[in-house]
């Protein structure tokens, strides 16, 4: 009946009754609720009926890509901030504490609401583990998010003006670490995206804080005091996106995520938007023009969010796809094996 | 071997040997006992009936409600030696059954029809998957409440009181085995039946599985019997049969279960060379910490420029 053969190389001939492949290099099946995408010359890889090796991460986009935005967005606020007390500018100074105190609540509730279980979210400070970015990350937060607040409060209420004071240069120095953290915290997974960009995420997510903060302080403070917010805006811009060049050409394979579908067309509007916000905050500098300046930190910021959103998606997009998890393996053992000729599987 | 320093590193003293599981997918016959035991001694709850048309296999990979799971893969190949009880040196009542000379009966010269229809030969793989216990659990590592935690049998295990659901794990397992489960929310994963061990019971999957290709021991043990089976195996023609996480030296510590395969591990949707992403942690800390360097320096040359 059936003048079908099922191969190591998928099927030959007519299957009647089914559509399911079988074997090396079977189709890929529609995954849990994604749509189809197109496939570049592909690499030869064998996968169990096309589905993932890792489990999809569980977090949810807005959560997450929006902890991401908002934990970089405070802590560079918080080094804005303080530099702008240290050089008098009070409503730079007010805008970037408020900024941090107002971001960093947003990425706690953010990271709150992603819990299966919120209300046990205490269970976070149960241990200090130093393997778990996210158990450090939380002891970080715990220990920042005061500090911004106080900061803030100080700066609107005009009193405990020395409380205030060291709470802005407490958070100035942890708001870097919180800025870069998160880079940590995606990058230590098996997601091939993200683990693949441990070395450059960091740097690219610095930049990106950069430029949030930038934004930040563009819209909300006058022409007048906002000049160290317009050259971080060109310099964050400028790290964040030369580190991502960098990390996507260091990454092989695993780059490929950034550049298809949906992740693809959130980093090219970051690009658009970090670089066109970046090159109108310099010209509103000269212009000293409060419109534009809000216009570019608008940009700015959209550019900060897009990219994180980009990080996210590419991530899950890596996970979703055996081919990022089978064939760099694959290349890893065959390279190991090359010198020393243990070739073959494994006794 | 240094098996017992896993748990000993944990805290745990004068503890059990470190047990795990060999499943020797050699002879598997794809009966899904293990599947159910599983379920029906853990109390998980169904998560969806569909059919996949993936040859036998509609449990489709592990997760949150399925912590056993049996893999089909048909290729067109002939099989060698996929015959029940074959023996594993220490099954006395089938020494008198010369196995590999039937074995070598069984596979047919490639391409050779069958049936009168003009098929050809089929091998089918079967495999039942499991949370791999690692030695070095990335799962493990990165939960941030200590509710994964190693046993004193050397195996890892969520503390389903103290999980609050943060999903780190998820995308931290290098073999896609632990998942939230939805409307529950806590992470879930194969236990291997740590109530069962406590009171000296091997695992339901184990117990259930007809032909031995689930086996629990001790993992020294485990590991010698494995190296005898594929030895014999290799010595019966079946040339394919390699092991699966059974090196101490891999990029996970070694498995604490693992596999004998008749195929690359990828066919079976394992990865081929799975390394826990916390090896790379110290050098993250590194480079992140770079970055926040920059990024203060960033901002102090932004105010260091000119006035305003
Ligand atoms: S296989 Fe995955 S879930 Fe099981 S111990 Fe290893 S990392 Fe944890």
């Amino acid at each position: 009946m059936s003048g079908s053969d099922v191969s190591r190389d998928g099927v030959e001939g007519a299957r009647p009754g089914r559509d399911a492949l079988t074997g090396a290099h079977a189709g890929r099946r529609r995954g849990r609720g994604r749509g189809e995408r197109a496939v570049v010359p592909d690499a030869e890889f064998s996968s169990y009926y096309g589905e993932p090796v890792l489990n999809r991460p569980t977090w949810k986009a807005l959560d997450i890509a929006g902890y991401l935005f908002c934990g970089g967005l405070a802590g560079a606020s918080s080094l804005l901030a303080a530099g702008a007390d240290a050089t008098a500018r009070p409503v730079l100074a007010r805008t970037a504490k408020l900024g941090a105190a107002g971001a960093i609540s947003v990425s706690l509730a953010a990271l709150v609401h992603d819990l299966g279980r919120p209300a046990r979210f205490l269970n976070m400070l149960r241990v200090v583990k130093p393997t778990s970015p996210m158990s450090l990350g939380s002891w970080l937060l715990a220990g920042y998010a005061p500090l911004t607040v106080a900061a803030a409060a100080a700066d609107v209420t005009g009193r405990y003006r020395v409380v205030g004071a060291a709470a802005t240069a407490g958070a100035a120095a942890l708001g870097p670490v919180v800025a870069t953290y998160t880079a940590v915290l995606i990058s230590d997974t098996a997601v091939p995206s993200w683990h693949e960009g441990h070395r450059e995420l960091p740097f690219v997510f610095a930049g990106s804080a950069a430029t949030a903060a930038a934004g930040l302080a563009l819209a909300g403070a006058p022409a007048g005091q906002t000049g160290p917010a317009r050259r971080a805006a060109v310099l964050g811009a400028a790290l964040e996106l030369g580190a991502f060049r960098l990390m996507k050409r260091r990454m092989g394979l695993a780059a490929e995520p950034y550049e298809t579908g949906r992740p693809h067309g959130l980093l090219r509007t970051a690009e658009v938007l970090t670089a066109g916000g970046a090159a109108l905050a310099a010209c509103a500098g000269r212009r000293r023009s409060r419109v534009l300046g809000a216009v570019a930190g608008t940009a700015l910021l959209a550019g900060s969010a897009a990219l994180r959103f980009g990080v996210f998606h590419a991530g899950v997009a890596s996970a979703e796809d055996p081919k990022y998890t089978v064939v760099p393996q694959r290349e890893r053992l065959a390279a190991r094996s090359r010198p020393g000729g243990a070739e073959g599987g494994r006794p | 071997m240094t098996d017992d320093t896993a748990a000993r590193a944990a805290g745990s003293t004068g503890a059990p040997p470190r047990v795990g599981f060999f499943t020797d997918t050699s002879v598997c016959i794809g009966c899904k006992a293990c599947e159910v035991a599983c379920k029906e001694w853990n109390a998980i709850p169904e998560d969806g009936l569909e059919l996949t048309g993936m040859s036998y296999d509609n449990t489709q990979g592990l997760g949150a409600s399925t912590w056993r799971h049996v893999a089909f893969v048909e290729q067109r190949k002939p099989l060698g030696g996929q015959e029940p009880g074959v023996g594993h040196g220490n099954h006395e009542d089938h020494e008198d059954i010369d196995v590999f000379a039937a074995a070598r009966g069984l596979g047919a010269p490639p391409g050779s029809p069958l049936a009168p229809d003009g098929r050809t030969e089929l091998r089918w793989l079967m495999s039942s998957d499991v949370c791999k216990h690692c030695t070095r659990a990335a799962c493990l590592d990165v939960c941030p409440t200590g509710s994964l935690f190693r046993t004193e049998f050397g195996t890892v295990v969520v503390q389903e009181d103290v999980c609050n659901g943060c999903g780190y794990c998820v995308p931290a397992c290098p073999y896609g085995v632990i998942d939230q489960r939805p409307g529950d929310g806590r992470a879930w994963k194969c236990t291997l039946c740590y109530d069962r061990l406590g009171v000296g019971m091997e695992p339901a999957c184990a117990k259930s599985c007809p032909t031995d290709s689930i086996q629990f021991g001790p993992l020294e043990e485990l590991r010698e019997r494995a190296a005898a089976r594929v030895a014999r195996l290799h010595a019966a023609g079946v040339t394919d049969a390699r092991l699966y996480g059974a090196d101490p030296e891999d990029g996970v510590g070694g498995d604490g279960a693992f596999f004998l395969l008749l195929d690359e591990p990828e066919v079976y949707g394992l990865p081929p060379d799975p390394v826990v992403t916390t090896r790379d942690l110290p050098a993250m800390w590194r480079h992140a910490a770079a970055a926040a360097v920059s990024l203060t320096a960033l901002a102090a040359v932004c105010f260091a420029g000119r006035p305003r």
